[in-house]
């Protein structure tokens, strides 16, 4: 198994019967807890209405509550929390730099091209 | 778990060759590149609706006035459907987190249950899917309707039902006084976009004119969606006609005899729901998410049988079903997005 050039990481991740209940017990977990926001989430959409004045307050909200499903997800579900360090922020680093700058450039952009076409077309 | 990727290796070794930095396989490690330019690709359609969606305001639909139908059930169901289209993804992520955590433990049974089940909620998924993008085909009942001042506006309510076509002038297929009662609200939705539909009477394709039978409509609502010379699409603040003045103004368009008054449903040319870019990002983002799904199950499938013929057992790890098992939870990840920034924001 052990080559002189390559290291196998394959058996690390392996566990007893002991271990494996306590990490089932954590995945019923995250799963009760991501069906409940899914539920929230539903049950808000359907009673607060986009013209209300908690609008802006929900649509937060909802990201919020998004960014905690995704975040449960991937370190829990995807392990990503188990990994090392160095890999984790490789991932996920990158990802908050990036999306951020999207945002900022989709809601600079939009507006101005929402402006252009107000005031070039009608 | 994850022992090794935690035990503390001195520099010089780390970075030194021949031991991953990450303390994880090359499979693996690339399976996490593929995933990172995977969810760009997500992130960059989900950012043009973002833009697309900003530059419309007010004239986008709603997810909970768009997507409120259930199976069997008919209307009225705000995003029930796609709770539960996400739930069963949610679901078939955790039997999938089920079956690594058992090949962990090297038990083959254990993996063998967890991916059928996880093969089964994507099956559940990808049809779930398919009915939903048949609904949204299709349409509904009443479609989107130009208003006589040049508005438009999509419409709530009950639809009464259509009884039958008495047929008052004979055509090709029918002579007079026959009465028609198969097909009737494909037939009826057909003719109202060709303009064939004038005061209650029913033009068919064979020439035959009829008399359309219908029971009355009830709690119509119109909600403007489209600025004309009198009812406008308001900021922040839904246009909404009611009651009987709705039902007048309705049933006035669709018995005008005009062509292309009412859409109904959608195609990548328009839809009933809002902007046409509406129907252009759900196909796309919801398919290209479908096919994403569709895939996984077919890899699922195919680690499946592998497991099940014993390749892993004997290979002395399951890391296999680790890695499809990424790949899996990322599509339930995506699905997290697409679900939030389509459906309810």
């Amino acid at each position: 198994m052990l080559r002189d050039d390559c290291i196998e990481y394959s058996l690390d991740t392996h566990h007893d019967e002991e271990h494996g209940k306590k990490l089932r017990a954590k995945i019923w977990k995250v799963t009760a807890l991501l069906t409940i926001i899914t539920a929230v989430e539903v049950f808000c959409g359907a009673f607060i209405k986009q013209s209300s004045d908690y609008w802006q307050l929900t649509k937060w909200f909802f990201i919020i509550l998004t960014l905690v499903k995704a975040g449960y997800i991937v370190l829990s579900f995807m392990h990503l929390g188990d990994e090392k360090k160095s890999l984790k922020y490789m991932i996920l680093v990158p990802y908050f730099i990036f999306i951020l700058y999207l945002i900022f450039i989709l809601l600079v952009e939009a507006t101005a091209v929402d402006k252009a076409l107000k005031l070039y077309i009608g | 778990m994850a022992d090794h990727a935690s035990t503390q290796i001195d520099n010089a070794t780390l970075w030194g060759g021949k031991i991953s930095p990450f303390s994880t396989s090359y499979g693996k490690l690339m399976m996490w590149f593929f995933l990172v330019s995977d969810a760009l690709t997500f992130g960059g359609l989900l950012i043009a609706y973002g833009f697309t969606r900003h530059d419309a305001q007010d004239a986008w639909p709603i997810g909970e006035e768009t997507f409120n139908s259930l199976p069997f059930l008919g209307h009225g169901y705000p995003l029930i459907y796609v709770a539960l289209m996400t739930f069963i993804l949610i679901v078939s992520s955790v039997t999938m987190v089920l079956a690594v955590e058992a090949g962990h433990r090297m038990d083959k049974k254990g993996v063998l249950k967890w991916m059928v089940a996880t093969i089964i909620g994507g099956f559940f998924f990808v049809g779930s899917q398919a009915w939903e993008w048949y609904h949204f085909i299709h349409g509904s009942e009443f479609g989107k309707v130009e208003l006589s001042d040049g508005s438009r506006a999509i419409v709530k309510g009950h639809f009464g039902e259509i009884k039958n076509f008495t047929v008052v002038t004979a055509g090709h297929h029918h002579k007079k006084g026959e009465v028609i009662t198969d097909d009737l609200m494909h037939i009826f939705q057909h003719a109202v976009v060709a303009g064939d539909v004038e005061n209650g009477m029913i033009t068919l394709h064979d020439g035959t004119v009829a008399k359309i039978n219908k029971e009355k409509d009830h709690d119509m609502k119109l909600i403007i969606k489209e600025s004309g010379a009198i009812y406008k699409l308001q900021k922040k603040k839904q246009t909404i006609i009611e009651g009987t003045k709705a039902e007048k103004m309705y049933w006035e368009a669709i018995n005008s005899g005009t062509a292309n008054r009412v859409i109904y449903g959608a195609n990548l040319q328009a839809n009933e729901y809002g902007p046409v870019q509406y129907g252009q990002f759900f196909f796309f983002i919801t398919g290209f998410h479908g096919f994403h799904v569709f895939s996984g199950v077919i890899i699922n499938i195919l680690i499946f049988l592998g497991v099940a013929r014993g390749t892993n057992h004997k290979r002395g790890h399951y890391e296999m079903v680790e890695k499809t098992g990424l790949y899996w939870h990322f599509v339930d990840l995506v699905w997290v997005f697409v679900f939030t920034f389509f459906y309810l924001v």
